[in-house]
């Protein structure tokens, strides 16, 4: 995994990206924190958050001009989250306000002209981290402006409590001192000399005439001027239209940062784009918010009362994107998001010795994108799951039974007891190649010979067969090699075929095979489906009532999802959308994921099946079969074109997977007999079994198969190899690769052994 | 690994091969390259060892899972 895509990939999820309030704020209080902290009581972090940004809470909280309210999503959904109030709630219930402290000492001195909010903010903040500051403002006090304001909008015990700090750090206060161009010993040429650095705020009505021969110019991010060591900000850099509390107050703190800069001999231009107030990339769906109004304090000029400020506070959302998790069970199952999750990832990744955690995490995604469809950004986690598997296996560091049984089983399709490839009976060649695909034919062998013989009478030039797997296991499991080997002996079959259209069944081998092999033309069998020829060949289908589940892998194909709906209406059957079209969601077989967190996936299933009450409709073998068996009713749309309802298919139990072998097996020989004559070499195997319905669930979640069990009780009855249980029973062992296979069992009459219980380990034990 | 307690108090298996009963002695599990010492039911005849269902289900599938993520 390429460590420029993780980064890539990192800030495409912009779930961490300042909300409203904070973005628009020009110096980011964390306002959905406070509001947060507050609708909880706990107005002690609520302040402690708003300190976190503000040196002067008192004076700010009283008279900030709050940009952030006007930025709050609140107003789409009734008014402004009342954020201005809930800082002084913060300040009055907040209990002690923490006193700034002194870190350390500076060599350097600085001076500061002008004693407004500007002046006084890179005070403190100089001042903080151990630098000399002396503080020069003309009027007998700081703060003159603010002072002039009446005792209802900023009491002077708020300024006086403030300004407390100034003296607390040891910083020096010249009153009545003013500075001139090169007059005396507070001039600013004296000044410049004196000190290291001198940060000018005069405000916006300061005569500069006074100090500079030539117009000041003032850079508006690192707040130096055309004169060396001479910083400047406040409303003598912004303009006198406007005054900004809190935009003076955001010029000190970035000045203060600057010369502290500056002065350590680091860039003064690093790392400073998310400074100031900026529109915010945080998306939020506002939609499932009921406007509500502001809480109106019942004596407004004292402010909130705290049960007050707690209503208002709850009133936030808070602001939040998760669109994402907000729909996928993989993603809130580790509660957390994309941004993280790919770091998590590539660390995960990058382990050398250790316990690599996060793994199972990797195999559990079902690889369907829904993320990457609803993400503002459209940011897919499928690709950064399938690139970290590609990655494992690459490296060695696939766990070794996460994948194997689905690729025995894609093993199985593509060998001889299923794979073939033949022109129509009668044919020379075919224009047309019909693709069913390894689980349609698993899970309804019935209907993949109705559709092809349909086919073959509705296409012209004839109608090959072939039966395969399209590769989706070995991609899933990140087999890039496996995958690519098999994607080229497909395309040399097709090859050999006369490159005949395709037409596929199934939607994963619709997605799998046009994704990869861009040469060969593919065919959803939906739109033939659903043609002028065929229609005169379908029943009617009517009764209860359905909902359509779509297949993920073809999420958003609109001549798949189209041709669907088309030939549901063409049978009278209506069908309920569960989800805005093209955000359908997976089944949870999807990904492989089923192997390797088959809890999460049943979850997966259940949370879709819950949606509606109504049997689904699906027109994917595993998506059927997945609904079968969470015991939801589910039938495929090939239930219905071919069979009617008399034989009620959304009842069909999942054939479990050795059914699904056979079945292909069995489908195969069949074809072959019927539709070609050749007689099938296939033997059919002695041994004949019972097995409860109960141990074949328990094989099944063991993930064991009939023929394993076979084997084991051949290869026992062969070499005579196995233990007697006290019971009477026989306990046989097989170990034929890298799975040892346990089978209790007792030989019956004729043959017919009872299978009681099948376990298996892939420890060697000598 | 150690053996789990229930094993020990299970009935001894006959190894119908051999026609002996099994004995407890100390074998070796290994997976991936790690060896484990274990003490399980073994037949003195042809040395095959049993191992139970609650050992390859439980324990055994849990060390598994573990070093396959090393």
């Amino acid at each position: 995994m390429d460590g420029q895509r993780v980064r890539q990939w990192e800030a495409q999820c912009i779930q961490e990206q300042l909300p409203a309030c904070s973005a628009a704020c020009p110096v980011h209080v964390d306002a959905r924190k406070m509001a947060r902290s507050i609708a909880k009581g706990d107005f002690g972090t609520a302040l402690k958050t708003f300190q976190h940004s503000i040196t002067l809470p008192r004076i700010i909280s009283h008279i900030c001009d709050h940009p952030c309210q006007q930025a709050c999503r609140r107003n789409e959904a009734g008014d402004p989250v009342n954020i201005g109030a809930l800082e002084r709630a913060a300040v009055a219930f907040g209990g002690n306000v923490a006193s700034l402290r002194r870190f350390g000492t500076r060599p350097h001195s600085v001076a500061i002209v002008g004693g407004g909010i500007s002046g006084v903010a890179a005070t403190l903040d100089l001042a903080v981290k151990g630098y000399t500051v002396e503080l020069f403002e003309s009027a007998p006090n700081l703060l003159p402006r603010l002072r002039s304001a009446s005792e209802g909008v900023l009491p002077s015990s708020a300024i006086d409590a403030d300004l407390a700090s100034l003296a607390h750090l040891g910083a020096v206060l010249h009153s009545r001192a003013s500075v001139t161009h090169n007059d005396g010993e507070t001039s600013l040429c004296a000044l410049l000399q004196r000190f290291s650095a001198v940060y000018l705020a005069i405000g916006a009505e300061g005569e500069l005439t006074r100090f500079l021969e030539a117009p000041l110019t003032i850079d508006p991010v690192t707040y130096t001027t055309n004169v060396p060591r001479l910083f400047a900000g406040g409303s003598m850099r912004y303009g006198s239209a406007r005054y900004s509390p809190i935009t003076s107050f955001q010029d000190g703190r970035y000045a203060a940062l600057s010369i502290d800069r500056f002065l350590q001999g680091a860039s003064l231009t690093a790392s400073r784009e998310l400074q100031g107030s900026q529109e915010s990339h945080l998306y939020t769906d506002i939609t499932p918010f009921e406007p509500l109004p502001q809480v109106a304090a019942a004596d407004a000029g004292i402010g909130y009362t705290r049960e007050e400020a707690q209503k208002e506070a709850d009133r936030c959302f808070p602001c939040s994107c998760m669109e994402c998790v907000k729909v996928c069970e993989y993603l809130k199952e580790y509660r957390s998001y994309p941004k993280r999750y790919v770091r998590e990832i590539y660390n995960n990744l990058c382990i050398v010795m250790g316990v690599r955690n996060g793994n199972r995490m990797i195999n559990s995604c079902s690889l369907c994108g829904l993320c990457q469809q609803v993400c503002p950004e459209k940011m897919s986690m499928a690709e950064v799951c399938l690139d970290a598997r590609q990655t494992m296996v690459a490296t060695k560091k696939m766990p070794v039974s996460a994948h194997e049984f689905a690729l025995r089983d894609m093993a199985f399709s593509t060998g001889d007891a299923f794979a073939t490839a033949r022109h129509q009976p009668g044919f020379q060649e075919s224009a047309w190649l019909f693709f069913p695909g390894c689980q349609l034919s698993a899970s309804s062998p019935e209907h993949v010979q109705s559709c092809y013989q349909l086919l073959c009478e509705i296409r012209k030039g004839g109608v090959g067969l072939m039966l395969n797997c399209c590769g989706a296991p070995a991609l899933w499991a990140g087999r890039k090699e496996l995958f690519e080997e098999h994607c080229a002996s497909l395309k040399q079959i097709w090859r050999q075929m006369g490159q005949p259209k395709v037409i596929v069944a199934c939607s994963s081998c619709f997605r799998t095979l046009k994704e990869n092999s861009s040469e060969v033309p593919i065919d959803s069998l939906w739109p033939h489906l659903n043609s002028k020829e065929a229609i005169k060949l379908r029943p009617q289908f009517a009764g209860r009532p359905y909902a359509i589940h779509d297949p993920c892998s073809t999420r958003g194909v609109s001549e798949v999802e189209d041709s669907v709906r088309g030939l549901l209406q063409r049978m009278g059957v209506q069908g309920k959308e569960l989800n805005p079209r093209g955000q359908t969601t997976c089944c949870g077989y999807g990904g492989l994921a089923r192997f390797a967190n088959p809890e999460l996936t049943d979850k997966t299933v259940r949370r879709r099946a819950k949606q509606s009450e109504a049997d689904y409709i699906t027109y994917c073998a595993m998506c059927r079969d997945s609904f079968a068996r969470q015991g939801k009713r589910a039938v495929h749309l090939l239930d219905m074109v071919f069979e009617g309802q008399g034989k009620d298919p959304a009842a069909r139990p999942d054939p479990g997977f050795s059914r699904r072998q056979e079945n292909r097996a069995r489908l195969k020989s069949h074809l072959l007999e019927e539709l070609w004559g050749e007689k099938s070499e296939v033997s059919m195997p002695e041994l004949i079994f019972q097995i409860s319905e109960a141990v074949r669930q328990v094989m099944e979640r063991r993930m064991i198969l009939e023929s394993d069990v076979r084997k084991t009780i051949e290869a026992a009855e062969r070499s005579g190899q196995k233990f007697k249980l006290p019971n009477g029973h026989f306990l046989a062992t097989h170990c034929p690769a890298s799975v040892t296979y346990w089978v209790e069992y007792t030989p019956g009459a004729n043959g017919a052994c009872e299978i009681y219980n099948a376990y298996s380990h892939r420890m060697q034990v000598r | 690994m150690t053996t789990q307690e229930e094993n020990t108090n299970e009935a001894p298996l006959v190894c119908c091969k051999c026609d002996k009963t099994l004995v407890k002695e100390q074998v070796t599990a290994t997976y991936l390259g790690n060896e484990f010492p274990i003490e399980l039911w073994k037949c003195p005849g042809c040395g095959v060892v049993y191992v139970p269902e609650s050992l390859a289900t439980g324990k055994m599938l849990r060390v598994e899972q573990a070093l396959e993520d090393k």
